[in-house]
């Protein structure tokens, strides 16, 4: 065991922290209120080199791993950017992971510096409106002609997709009733978003407003095939290879949140001076963030724990989706803390926790519930049957 | 072209500071960091360095126990390498022992010019520049807000209370930055990676052939005799509008003579 600090890492912390200092609590909550895409933040992360962080050197990123994809977003969330800031690049960061692993060096060579670099933005389509986490039922199919593919289908959920310029978008290429397993039958392909044969329609929702996900439906939308990710039938499999990391991403996302709701209750148990002192003076103020401080820590360890084992190459899936499952907890948890500790004032827009609360929430329904979290560790982890 | 900026490695002023008891000096045992009015020297010369199409920026550091963090942010910066002197007998150094120190450091890399911040955020002296400049036995100009090197001569708006002089001036000079005047770049990743492997040279008075009795506490010719906490401010007054608050606040201000 070594828990001495990792100078690299620090810089790392260091480098982000002054980058988004110049985005204050005001910028987000402006941002959230009137729905606008926070492109000065996003430039201004891009010009840094911290989109690019985990994409290999050779297509101009930092070459770095997970872990460090992920202490970048920790401390974006945690300077009060929250999901608004996190999700305007989370994509960007590994995202694209499967086109560098399984698509054509054409293809990497063309989209990945463009990503690495923040000039090509990306997002990601796999959900559906009747195949949520049950992927395999997706029904947005691909039918060869020539040497395209015509796309017809719709996905849910879709982040970021009206500033996008492609999608990396999970099909069906045979019908899971011809296949010989249900994972079969599913291709990775990179669509052009911008075709007028793609209709995007922003879902309102309840936080992270700045940055929108949309109903994306794809009408005849034609592909060539040179846009294939890898080989026909075997995008199911390319994809699960991102889903670990991205569950480490979260979690790291949830922890800056919870870091941020923390920090602000702290402060106003310090300085709110109610019945002649402050109110953090009441144990009942101050056990709570005590114990959310507790857990906020122990899920930095786990998800370094996750982290590292993915970037050595080791097997992460329980790991990761511990991490996922105890980060989005203590951060919603010590969100809700926050606002209990503003009393009245925690409601109001102001004081922004009721925006981490808002946001924190969604982190224990994507990118995958806690309950299917439960599934696969009752499964996978404890050998109990599955139940579904 | 070759800029040598003066830089300053001091404890996080986001975190309380802390007085050795015995010898009222500033306790700089941990993590230091890049001064952030020197973050403006170091800005103004990458930037000259750019419009001059080439040449290189140097920093030249004094700090105790081999502290390199702050050069580093000013490496990550783009700087190209540095010069740290460290020596337990530097500890309670005055200005002008650090000018010495400084200078004897600037005088290895020859520079066209030197710059530094006006002064320090931590001690405040806001002389170190000026001694440098007078042990180098070179020309200085303070408070520059502009700079821009014609040939052998550098051309300054030196800020004055009611605006700027021009000054012009031949190479090699000294010029202390004014904070604020540029905006200081952030360290990019790429930046701080490459940062980890630019040279620093570090050197002790021995060294740089420094005589241990002009500097340290046993060379300062300033001591701080007594150090008393600052008075807090009053608290101001609070008007509360009962509809001749305009005419409350207009009557205050008149009185202060500011309108």
């Amino acid at each position: 065991m070594d828990f001495s600090k990792n100078e690299d890492h620090e810089a790392i912390r260091d480098g982000v922290r002054r980058v988004c200092a110049q985005f204050p609590d005001e910028y987000w909550r402006e941002k959230d209120d009137q729905h606008e895409f926070p492109w000065d933040f996003y430039s201004a992360m891009a010009e840094g080199g911290w989109i690019g962080i985990a994409i290999p050197e050779q297509y101009g990123g930092g070459g770095q791993g997970i872990t460090e994809a992920s202490i970048v977003l920790e401390e974006v969330a945690a300077s009060g950017a929250a999901m608004n800031g996190c999700s305007a690049m989370h994509l960007s960061m590994f995202g694209m992971e499967p086109i560098r692993k399984y698509g054509s060096p054409e293809l990497a060579n063309e989209i990945l510096p463009g990503v690495a670099n923040g000039t090509i933005h990306a997002a990601f389509g796999v959900t559906e409106p009747d195949a949520g986490t049950d992927t395999t039922s997706i029904r947005t199919r691909a039918e060869r002609d020539g040497d395209e593919y015509v796309v017809t289908g719709a996905k849910v959920w879709t982040t970021k997709a009206p500033y996008c310029d492609v999608c990396l978008l999970l099909v069906r290429t045979t019908p899971k009733e011809e296949c010989d397993g249900p994972t079969q039958g599913m291709t990775l392909l990179l669509v052009d978003l911008k075709d007028p044969a793609v209709d995007i329609t922003p879902i309102p929702k309840v936080g992270r407003n700045a940055v929108v996900s949309c109903e994306v439906r794809y009408d005849g939308l034609r592909v060539p095939v040179s846009r294939r990710v890898g080989e026909e039938g075997e995008g199911f499999r390319y994809i699960l290879d991102g889903l670990n990391p991205e569950r480490i991403l979260i979690s790291a996302e949830a922890l800056g949140i919870g870091r941020v709701a923390l920090k602000k209750a702290v402060d106003y148990a310090n300085s709110r001076v109610i019945f002649g002192r402050p109110i953090g003076q009441n144990q009942g103020i101050a056990f709570p963030l005590a114990d959310s401080h507790a857990r906020l820590q122990a899920v930095e360890l786990v998800i370094r724990e996750a982290s590292w084992r993915y970037d050595n190459g080791m097997d992460c899936g329980e790991q990761a989706n511990l991490a996922k499952y105890l980060a989005s907890e203590a951060a919603f948890e010590c969100a809700d803390r926050a606002m209990q500790t503003h009393g009245g004032f925690g409601y109001a827009k102001e004081y922004d926790v009721e925006r981490y609360w808002r946001e924190s929430r969604l982190m224990k329904i994507a990118p995958v519930s806690q309950e299917m979290v439960m599934n696969f560790v009752s499964s996978k982890v404890l050998g109990l049957p599955k139940s579904y | 072209m070759k800029v040598v900026v003066c830089v300053k490695q001091i404890p996080d002023p986001a975190l309380p500071g802390e007085l050795n008891p015995t010898t009222n000096l500033l306790k700089r045992d941990g993590k230091l960091i890049l001064d952030e009015s020197d973050s403006y020297g170091v800005e103004m010369a990458l930037q000259l360095v750019e419009a001059a199409g080439g040449g290189e920026v140097s920093l030249v550091s004094m700090a105790p126990n081999n502290e390199m963090s702050g050069l580093r942010t000013a490496l990550a910066m783009g700087a190209d390498d540095a010069i740290l002197v460290s020596d337990e007998n530097l500890a309670g150094t005055d200005a002008l022992g650090t000018a010495k120190v400084l200078a004897a450091a600037i005088r290895r890399l020859s520079p066209d010019l030197i710059l530094a911040g006006v002064e320090s955020s931590d001690g405040y002296t806001g002389t170190v520049p000026e001694m440098v400049a007078g042990v180098l036995d070179l020309p200085s100009v303070t408070f520059a807000k502009q700079i821009s090197i014609d040939g052998d001569t550098v051309k300054v708006q030196r800020q004055t209370e009611a605006g700027y002089d021009d000054v012009e001036c031949k190479l090699p000079v000294l010029l202390s930055v004014t904070a604020g005047v540029v905006e200081p770049r952030y360290p990019s990743f790429k930046g701080i990676m490459a940062a980890k492997k630019k040279p620093v040279e570090a050197l002790d008075l021995q060294g740089l052939g420094i005589d241990l009795n002009t500097v340290g506490l046993v060379g300062a010719r300033q001591e701080t005799i007594r150090v008393t906490e600052a008075e807090e401010r009053e608290s101001g007054e609070i008007i509360v509008d009962d509809g001749d608050a305009h005419q409350r606040i207009a009557e205050f201000l008149g009185e202060l003579k500011v309108i």
